[in-house]
């Protein structure tokens, strides 16, 4: 059992992978978690070859070569780290190269903001990375050893985004059970890289021209292989509960099983919203939380049966679309939704750049839902002044 | 595009490139507007034109210039610019069109590794 932040608690899980290559650049709030590494990597602790580079750019583009040559890589980066890294970040995914990245969820400039909210993992949701979201440092923990296994698997083969709000949780002190460094080293087992160009009597090349004869046809690999990870997540999450005592699915239900209300989220706020869940319940109101795990795959059919029995469900987004509706989470539950039940779905965007939201705040969305005062067409932004 | 080319599932990922030297089988000289024709009676083997072609489509025997592998020549003109004695003349291709590129002869592919 340790005492550790949300990046220490990163920190040490990489440690335990041990991985043969970690290219990073500092940026805040991920700079603890990789200073955390780079004291590992300075003690002998780790065999990792760490590459200090000069920006997000590099770190992503020695990730994506590391990774080609066959090595097991991590890095970790935030808000506009990642936005620097972008063209990387799809390259990454379509050379299919199990890359796990802790992205300590950060708000983008401008105005420059360095608190948490997710519209830095929330604009590449769509790059090919799958994305999982943590809310609280045991989870940190426990997402980056999994995201290994999930990456590696030869079903899947795309980078993990492995995500927790920065600050709320990179910099809060939580305990975490870790496990013990075999236990980890035989979880995640030895990376066999597919096409490793370091295997010189099987000469490949890696990011060739790809036309129109056949860059859909590897798209449509990557469609393919994305919809498999929904299989391999709960495979390795239902395993990864066999020698930690911690299942973990797709998303987490609180008390939705009765639930006429139910507040989805991710990360931080979910933990926020069980707290307002707890008190409600205690009042006798039926209201719940769903927690949001894997947003990349999305859960669409499983979230559907989740929430079919609600007589309403607020979707509560980290980051703004830009486009008159509303979050990217609110957009994909009421797509998931739409033509399979008649529930509901309100959006609400909060927190920007780190603006506090509390259980009294998540309470008034469940009183919203209950007086039937739903935002269905455009999100309402909660906690903003007027 | 090929009815013949391979589905997604029969591919490898990533776009990745497993037989080395394919790039011999995509016949890029239908790209062509314009013929590199060589006057082999100006031609002084000088072989300006086989350092500057940048697809490696001039053929060389015995240190002589020899012709083009017109399968992969994409007529860029860049010999006929460097000859010294103006011994390759750029020809459009509508005017050629009779003449088969198997007269030119093509360059056999690397080895399989």
């Amino acid at each position: 059992m340790h005492a550790l932040t949300g990046n220490e608690a990163a920190a040490y899980a990489m440690k335990q992978i041990d991985p043969d290559v970690v290219p990073a650049y500092p940026i805040t709030p991920q700079t603890e978690l990789m200073q955390t590494f780079a004291q590992y990597v300075a003690d002998g602790t780790v065999q990792t070859e760490m590459i200090l580079v000069e920006s997000e750019h590099s770190a992503m583009s020695a990730a994506v070569g590391a990774a080609a040559a066959g090595a097991r890589v991590m890095t970790a980066t935030s808000a506009n780290g990642l936005a620097l890294m972008w063209e990387i970040v799809y390259i990454a995914a379509s050379s299919r190269l199990p890359i796990v990245m802790p992205v300590v969820n950060r708000a983008l400039s401008g105005p420059i903001n360095i608190h948490a909210d997710h519209s830095d993992s929330m604009g590449c949701r769509d790059s090919g990375w799958i994305q999982l979201y943590g809310e609280n440092c045991q989870e940190v923990y426990d997402n980056i050893i999994q995201a290994s296994r999930i990456a590696e698997h030869k079903d899947v083969l795309l980078p993990v985004m492995s995500t927790h709000d920065g600050f709320i949780i990179s910099h809060t002190v939580e305990r975490v059970d870790g496990l013990e460094d075999e236990a980890v080293k035989k979880f995640v087992g030895e990376y066999k890289p597919l096409y490793p160009l370091l295997d010189v009597s099987r000469p490949v090349t890696y990011g060739p021209l790809d036309l129109q004869d056949y860059y859909f046809e590897h798209k449509k690999q990557q469609a393919e292989a994305m919809k498999k990870a929904k299989r391999v997540i709960l495979e390795v999450g239902e395993e990864y509960g066999k020698i930690s005592g911690r299942s973990y699915g797709l998303f987490d239900e609180y008390f939705t099983e009765d639930a006429d209300y139910i507040v989805l989220a991710l990360g931080s706020t979910a933990g926020t919203a069980k707290a307002a869940v707890d008190e409600m319940r205690a009042r006798g109101e039926k209201v719940g939380v769903l927690k949001l795990r894997v947003f990349r795959p999305f859960p669409a059919p499983e979230l559907v049966q989740a929430l079919s029995n609600a007589k309403a469900v607020a979707v509560l987004d980290r980051s703004e679309g830009f486009n008159g509706i509303g979050g990217p989470v609110f957009q994909d539950v009421r797509a998931a939704l739409y033509r399979k039940t008649d529930v509901p779905a309100s959006g609400y965007v909060y927190g920007l750049g780190g603006r506090d939201i509390t259980p009294e705040m998540i309470a008034g969305v469940f009183g919203d839902l209950k007086d039937n005062r739903l935002y269905e067409d455009e999100a309402f932004h909660l906690g903003v002044r007027e | 595009m090929s009815e013949k080319a391979p589905g997604w599932r029969d591919i490898p990922i990533g776009g990745v490139i497993v037989h080395p030297g394919n790039s011999f089988e995509y016949n890029t000289g239908d790209w062509r507007a314009q013929r590199p024709v060589l006057d082999k009676e100006k031609c002084i083997d000088c072989l300006q034109c086989w350092i500057f072609c940048p697809d490696g489509s001039v053929l060389v025997e015995d240190e002589k210039m020899a012709g083009y592998d017109y399968g992969h020549c994409k007529g860029c003109g860049i010999c006929a610019h460097v000859c010294p004695v103006n011994a390759i003349e750029m020809i459009p291709e509508d005017n050629i069109s009779s003449v088969s590129i198997d007269e030119f002869g093509i360059k056999e592919p690397p080895p399989e590794i």
